[in-house]
């Protein structure tokens, strides 16, 4: 085993995300997800003999976007490269790529890890057009092939060699989905194929300035799958390196099932890709005014918003980092505080019972019926000492399953919190009454026997007494 | 009846008068196809069904009235490199011999909405590469002037069908000369409209940065009538221009009274046939007793100008190319033992000679280690030869000169030595470079053998150039001789 | 520069062409001829001057992001040479 700690791994990310255009990005074809093969092609998209791309201005102004949010450098002269390669899934034979003038440069982003703030480079990101997809049959010696994807808009982003653990590795890319969430440019659904990650990885020892040779890993289909590749490689790395043996520079497959990476040489042969200016399509000149237009449909980024949660709510900075990891989530928050004041016990009612039960039924806060508002109301309702925290409980279940607003709820279900003194002052004597052996023991100094008599209390109202006024009025009761 | 001896407002006058219905006219087209096609192998492909089934539906839109398209009732061929809906396009080669396209170019659909009959689809080197058509893989295009002799190319069989009076015009492509040269081959009119004036939509692409498709007809009104129907802003074209489309017809006046010519000496000199230049020179004579003005200028890169095109040329082919592969359409290799080996055997016997040359020297300029050297240098090297251009524009409204150094050679003759055939574009890759428009007009015949007189003119600027022609034609004989066939 | 037949080979392969002996010699002697030509260029001075991909001075072509019909599925097929179920059929990448 290697000794831990010997060596520094360096890590960088090579990030595709689709960009959620109605249109592809150089013909008008669908882009949507799911049809029947190859019945969203056109002879543009299937490379026909004569045909022609034209740009898909809402492709340029997501991929502008999204360098904007990653605080990239936009080009003010872009341009459009083939990069030659022959394989069935690219039907020209070439995909149109940038090569040299990318949309954006010089980005940034930063993450949290251990509480601690690390900021990681975006060496470039540019735009171009997804391939087809190969189905292997006939016991592996045939594929089909379906072009509906091809053309699709992408953008790749590429980070420099600033991540140093595979846990960096998760939290770049959870932060780069939430940032593409946020600027509403991409569904980044990685099980849908709309966000897809290869990684740059390599050891060297600590305090070397020079990097170790890499390996690219590629087929991470999840962020776990990503830091568990990552983990496997820094692993199987240190074992070569220990035994004095040399990193191959080469790809290798992750199989996550497996947890093992392989070796894909033999596979693919060294490239030379050609790349050239596409004669078929003109110059990008992007305007300040042009970046301006682009730059103001840019909505708050979860940075700006974490920082205002713990300014302006006083959140923890887990809490504000954990809210905003998701745009959605954030917006539940925000729409929950509209309905009530106590922005911590939103909060918490989010960090807990909310992700609790989405995290252990392994849903997405999409797939609940429960709104901000119903979650505001409810606490609404426990600050007002209309419901008690149990009955929240109650409440908060079936908002989840039915969507349905608390008041509703506490109402079709009886639930209202009894506070009435009179009311309860009468049950209280009914049950000091009724228990006199729990009066004395209490009064013999056994405080235990209090808590029986609250019980019984609570159980004779079914739990909708207040339990302030239960507690008070008991105590001056047997006084 | 020979096509070749009608003009447009006779052909359009008879078919008012009902003197010609559009079924006589396409009759005979393909009556006359008949007659010369052993002897010429202009066509590939037929559309003779389908064309008889139109010309009967005009005629009776004739009977009914109503608007009528700019080329009605004219019998048209077309390049085998333009796609054609429903009918093959070749490109004369035999990875697409059984190609049947799913769409119409546009320029194909601006000539159905100018209703002109589409006869056939038209011989030519495969793949736009060549200059002679010997590189067509099914059999060469002969010149109708004298069939040992090449009609010149790419657009062989474009500019023969016109000359031979098999169609009434033709649609070519032009990527270093494809349609002057062979024009100037087969003693008809070819025009190459500037870079981005007519729509590469549905063009098959060979150079993209270069490539135009444009009309051969035998007289210049009808290169203004055809280039009429075909000009104009596609949004399926990124580098089409949106620009205004002027009146090309209403340019022909007659005066050239004023016109300050350039005549570059480059054009003129060593390697130029004295035949050619004798030619070129009483033309010129033509334009000055006409009020014109000439006077000798240079375009110093010129001698840079064949290297430029063929790395250019050859590296944009290598990836336009590519896309040939033998998985979507076209000819597959039967057998193949794996997915590398299925595009290896299908290029390799779906390409012919000139065509691999082209790929392999176009990879070669284009890959790592050698793009700085030749493709880059190629491109800089273009931005000089363009700025030739841009300086005797400034002063001169027209460059004239042959269109090529030579009239045709015989079949045969320039097989195996590409070098030399690549210098017959001398006169005409210039002009392509530089993106600007130029026309060739039959000038002379030498030894039986015509010879061809280049109109070149400023970007956009077919106006000016189509007036030149035309007074020319206006006055001299040349255009009207005719082979013997 | 001089052009090999190594050179031809490794060129023929990225260009995914099989060439015979024949050829290949062929192309060694043509392509080095058509290359020594073009060495004719670097006899230019083109240091400062800007390369040409485009004779036009456009920009900026773009269309709006609107869906179009795509084709039926029996053109995108009509010239497959092999298919299957809708899609495109090819042997797999390795024997």
């Amino acid at each position: 085993m290697s000794e831990p700690n010997k060596y520094e791994t360096v890590v960088g990310l090579e990030v595709h995300v689709e960009l959620h255009t109605n249109s592809k990005i150089f013909c008008g074809c669908s882009t949507a997800f799911g049809a029947p093969p190859n019945t969203h092609t056109c002879p543009v998209c299937l490379g026909h003999p004569g045909v022609l791309p034209v740009l898909n201005r809402q492709a340029v102004e997501y991929a502008m976007k999204a360098a904007m949010a990653l605080n990239c450098q936009i080009a003010d002269i872009s341009k459009f490269d083939r990069k030659n390669y022959f394989y069935p899934d690219s039907p020209k034979a070439y995909q149109i790529s940038q090569y040299d003038q990318p949309i954006g440069e010089h980005g940034w982003i930063d993450i949290e890890v251990n509480g601690e703030t690390k900021r990681i480079g975006i060496t470039r990101l540019h735009l171009e057009e997804d391939a087809g997809k190969l189905t292997h049959v006939d016991g592996g010696y045939a594929s089909l092939v379906d072009f509906n994807r091809v053309g699709t808009p992408l953008i790749e982003i590429v980070s420099e060699p600033d991540i140093r653990t595979p846990e960096e590795a998760k939290a770049y890319l959870e932060k780069l989905k939430a940032i593409m969430q946020y600027c509403d440019v991409s569904d980044v659904k990685m099980e849908e194929g709309s966000l897809r990650c290869d990684a740059n990885i390599s050891l060297r020892p600590y305090g070397q300035k020079e990097f170790g040779t890499r390996a690219e890993l590629k087929n991470m289909n999840s962020f776990r799958g990503v830091q568990r590749g990552l983990e496997y490689e820094q692993f199987r790395q240190a074992e070569i390196l220990d035994s004095g043996g040399e990193v191959v520079q080469e790809t290798r497959r992750y199989d996550d099932a497996a947890g093992k990476s392989f070796s894909m040489r033999g596979k693919e042969e060294a490239h030379d890709y050609r790349y050239f200016p596409d004669p078929d399509l003109v110059r990008l000149h992007i305007s300040e005014d042009w970046k301006a237009s682009v730059r103001a449909t840019i909505p708050e980024l979860p940075d700006a918003r974490k920082a205002r949660y713990t300014a302006d709510y006083s959140l923890p900075p887990y809490d504000a980092e954990v809210i905003t990891s998701s745009k959605k989530l954030a917006d539940f928050f925000e729409e929950s505080l509209a309905f009530a004041k106590d922005a911590k016990a939103v909060s918490n009612w989010i960090m807990g019972d909310l992700l609790g039960y989405l995290n252990s039924n392994g849903l997405e806060l999409s797939d609940v019926q429960m709104t901000g508002q119903g979650l505001g109301e409810m606490i609404g309702l426990l600050e007002k000492g209309t419901i008690s925290g149990k009955i929240a409980k109650t409440v908060f279940k079936a908002m989840l399953e039915t969507g349905k607003l608390p008041q509703q709820i506490v109402e079709e279900q009886g639930l209202v919190q009894i506070s009435d003194e009179g009311a309860i002052a009468a049950i209280v004597s009914q049950i000091v009454e009724a228990n006199p052996q729990s009066v004395e023991d209490y009064r013999a100094g056994k405080e235990k026997a209090i808590g029986f008599l609250v019980g019984q209390i609570m159980k004779e109202t079914k739990g909708k007494a207040n339990p302030a006024l239960v507690n008070k009025l008991l105590l001056e009761r047997l006084k | 009846m020979a096509l070749n001896d009608l003009r447009l407002h006779d052909v359009h006058n008879k078919l008012n008068s009902k003197e010609l219905s559009v079924a006589e006219l396409v009759g005979a087209s393909y009556a006359r196809i008949a007659e010369t096609e052993p002897a010429i192998k202009a066509f590939i492909t037929l559309n003779e069904e389908n064309a008889r089934q139109q010309a009967s539906e005009l005629d009776k839109q004739l009977q009914e009235g109503g608007e009528r398209g700019l080329l009605f009732g004219l019998p048209a061929g077309i390049k085998d490199n333009i796609v054609t809906e429903g009918l093959l396009t070749t490109c004369a080669s035999q990875f697409l011999s059984n190609y049947n396209p799913i769409y119409d170019a546009t320029a194909v659909r601006k000539l159905k909405a100018a209703q002109s009959v589409t006869i056939g689809k038209l011989n030519m080197d495969e793949f736009a590469m060549g200059g002679s058509n010997e590189n067509s893989s099914y059999y060469p295009t002969r010149n109708p002037w004298n069939p040992e002799y090449v009609p010149g190319g790419s657009s062989g069989g474009s500019a023969a069908s016109v000359a031979a009076g098999q169609v009434y015009f033709a649609l070519g492509s032009d990527t270093g000369g494809s349609i002057r040269q062979p024009a100037a081959y087969c003693g008809i009119v070819g025009l190459k409209p500037t870079y981005g004036l007519v729509s590469r939509f549905g063009l098959v692409a060979f150079a993209s940065s270069l490539d135009q498709i444009g009309p051969l007809t035998k007289n210049v009104e009808d290169s203004a009538y055809v280039l009429q129907a075909i000009a104009g802003y596609d949004e399926r074209d990124s580098t089409s221009a949106n620009v205004d489309i002027p009146d090309y017809t209403s340019a022909l006046t007659g005066d050239v009274r004023g016109l300050r010519i350039g005549v570059p000496k480059e054009y003129l000199g060593e390697g130029i046939d004295p035949r050619v230049k004798e030619a070129v020179l009483k033309a010129l004579s033509v334009y000055e007793s006409l009020g014109a003005t000439w006077e000798e200028v240079s375009l110093p890169h010129t001698e840079y100008a064949i290297a430029t095109y063929y790395l250019l040329a050859s590296s944009e082919a290598s990836s336009n190319l590519a896309r040939f592969d033998g998985v979507r359409y076209g000819v597959r290799a039967d057998n193949p033992s794996n997915l590398i080996d299925l595009y290896r055997k299908s290029r390799s016997q779906g390409f012919g000679p000139e065509v691999k040359r082209r790929i392999m020297l176009g990879t070669y300029a284009l890959s790592s280690g050698y793009y700085d050297a030749y493709y880059l240098k190629a491109q800089k090297v273009r931005t000089l030869i363009k700025q030739d251009f841009d300086q005797v524009f400034s002063r001169y409204d027209l460059i004239i000169g042959p269109t090529a150094p030579t009239p045709a050679f015989r079949i045969g003759e320039q097989v195996g030595d590409p070098l030399t055939m690549y210098l017959n574009d001398i006169c005409t890759i210039p002009v392509s470079l530089a993106g600007v428009p130029a026309i060739s007009v039959p000038c002379g015949v030498a030894d039986g053998l015509p010879i061809g007189l280049q109109i070149i003119g400023k970007a956009f600027d077919e106006s000016t150039v189509l007036r030149a022609a035309h007074a020319f034609e206006q006055h001299t004989e040349h255009h009207m001789l005719r082979p013997q066939l | 520069m001089s052009i090999t037949t190594k050179d031809v080979e490794h060129v023929a392969n990225l260009a995914r062409l099989e060439l015979s002996d024949s050829e290949k010699e062929q192309f060694t002697g043509q392509l080095n001829a058509i290359l020594k030509y073009a060495e004719k260029l670097n006899g230019l001075d083109t240091e400062g001057v800007e390369p040409t991909s485009h004779v036009l001075p456009i920009t900026n072509v773009m269309r709006a992001d609107e869906e179009r019909p795509s084709l039926p599925i029996g053109k995108v097929l009509l010239n497959a040479p092999d298919d299957e179920e809708g899609q495109f059929k090819v042997p797999a990448v390795l024997e």
